[in-house]
């Protein structure tokens, strides 16, 4: 039976591991490559490297990093952040990582997500979204996003609750709504969504289960959720209330809080399917 | 030398490193001199049916890989590498593949998400030597939305379900073939790799 992934993600900056909580106040605990062989010694399913590097200078050093995690960590590696071309996607698959994901050129320009998955390959295109929650429509003032179909904007005053895409790593509201942006990324060839409820993000009260359960079940690919989890109880609600494939996790793992098989213990005693 | 065949496409490194990491003497190669002169050939890949075929034409490199299959000497599919050699695909329209085993390579219809991406179970019916030490049912990584339907059931290794029972492995004599990826799978893969050195040693 398929089991269900458990994920640490590791955000790299310069070539070492932060934490950010809510993108603010990282802190720096060490090599990215020495973090990932641990992860794969207490057999995480995968492992996602975020790139947070801010200068473009420095944006090789996230190279490095998966050449040298690739020599001994033998999972499927993702790396997320800063990919603005299909040479950078290449680049990534030749250091050693096995799918991109993509947040902010995706929604710059949607065809990207096609280009990338027909050269190389809808398993390797991870989009990633950044979804708010929406309280008050009229309260916000509405960015104008010129290259937006108008399919895919928000709609306001419906009784469903929404939630909205976000980019530039959350600071900036995009006026899509996220349900509508999922189902067109899997369209348009992306072959999986990790999905982060920003308002979850760094809270570790949980991820946003609504979230989860609504765009995982209107794709048919798989869907990762991401932001919030705080307890193994969490991971559960993800992984049964909110229907995820899988579900990824930082700040529980990275400060050892929990280690990646007691959280697989106590998902399979609550009947969950994971490898163990 | 084992020879990974390069074939312009997706990510290589992987697998050499793999071999490497247990010892197993295996290179990268891109043309049919260095494949007719290999022990051994592992064709590993993921991507589109059409161009990994297109791919190899245009580089001249199946009939060397076919040449080398019929001599005998071990071969190793991993995911593409054991869907092409199949009679055809009909991923994107109907593909004629490799033909060396016959059978279609058909998609996913089921209730379930595809691609089925994540670690499965591997239920084995016949144990070829690259199972040395590994458990049945052992968990393996896969990534894939096709899979294999071999017309002779005899050459059918290992199934796994998901949400139908598909071969999610292939044995006749010199060829093993993979519906998932031992490059990505942990332990459980690099044991399977060092089979295979083993297995290539002993031919």
């Amino acid at each position: 039976m398929l089991a269900k992934r458990i994920i640490p993600c590791l955000d790299v900056k310069d070539g070492r591991v932060v934490k950010g909580v809510s993108f603010v106040n990282l802190r720096v605990t060490g090599d990215p490559v020495e973090n990932a062989k641990f992860y794969n010694e207490e057999g995480a399913d995968e492992l996602v490297f975020l790139d947070i590097t801010a200068s473009h200078e420095k944006r090789k050093i996230i190279l490095d990093v998966v050449m040298r995690a690739a020599e001994d960590v033998f999972m499927p590696l993702t790396v997320g952040g800063g990919i603005k071309t299909l040479d950078d996607i290449r680049n990534l698959l030749n250091a050693g990582c096995d799918k991109v994901s993509i947040n902010t050129t995706a929604v710059k320009d949607p065809y990207f997500i096609s280009r990338a998955a027909e050269r190389f390959g809808s398993q390797c295109i991870v989009v990633a979204i950044d979804a708010k929650r929406v309280n008050s429509y009229e309260s916000r003032v509405k960015s104008q996003n010129s290259k937006i179909s108008a399919a895919l904007r928000l709609t306001p005053h419906t009784s469903c609750p929404t939630w909205e895409v976000y980019t530039h790593g959350g600071r900036r509201a995009r006026d899509i709504d996220a349900v509508k942006w999922a189902k067109k990324v899997e369209e348009l060839g992306a072959g999986e969504i990790m999905l982060t409820s920003m308002d979850k993000d760094g809270t570790k009260d949980g991820y946003d289960i609504e979230l989860t359960r609504t765009i995982s079940e209107a794709v048919t690919i798989p869907v990762i959720a991401a932001g919030g989890a705080g307890t193994l109880e969490h991971l559960y609600g993800a992984l049964s209330g909110g229907k995820a494939d899988a579900v990824l996790a930082a700040s529980i793992f990275h400060y050892r809080e929990y280690t990646i098989m007691e959280a697989k213990e106590y998902l399979r005693a609550k009947g969950v399917p994971v490898r163990l | 030398m084992i020879a990974i065949i390069d074939y312009g496409m997706g990510n290589l490194r992987s697998v050499e490193k793999g071999f490497l990491k247990v010892g197993v003497d295996a290179g990268v190669v891109s043309n049919p001199k260095a494949v007719d002169n290999a022990e051994a050939v592992v064709l590993p890949g993921v991507g589109a049916f059409r161009d990994c075929i297109r791919n190899l034409d245009k580089m001249s490199l199946t009939e060397s890989i076919i040449r080398s299959i019929q001599k005998g000497k071990p071969y190793l599919g991993i995911c593409l590498g054991l869907q092409i050699l199949f009679t055809e695909s009909e991923e994107f329209g109907i593909y004629k593949g490799l033909d060396i085993l016959k059978g279609k390579v058909v998609r996913f219809h089921i209730d379930l998400k595809v691609p089925h991406m994540g670690w499965n179970n591997v239920k084995l019916l016949k144990k070829p030597p690259v199972f040395g030490g590994i458990k049945d049912e052992a968990f393996f990584y896969f990534v894939h939305s096709f899979f294999v339907a071999p017309d002779n059931k005899d050459v059918v290794a290992a199934t796994t379900d998901y949400g139908i029972t598909f071969t999610s492995m292939v044995w006749k004599d010199n060829i093993i073939a993979t519906q998932f990826h031992p490059e990505k799978s942990q332990e459980t893969g690099l044991r399977l790799l060092r089979n295979f050195g083993d297995f290539v040693k002993k031919s």
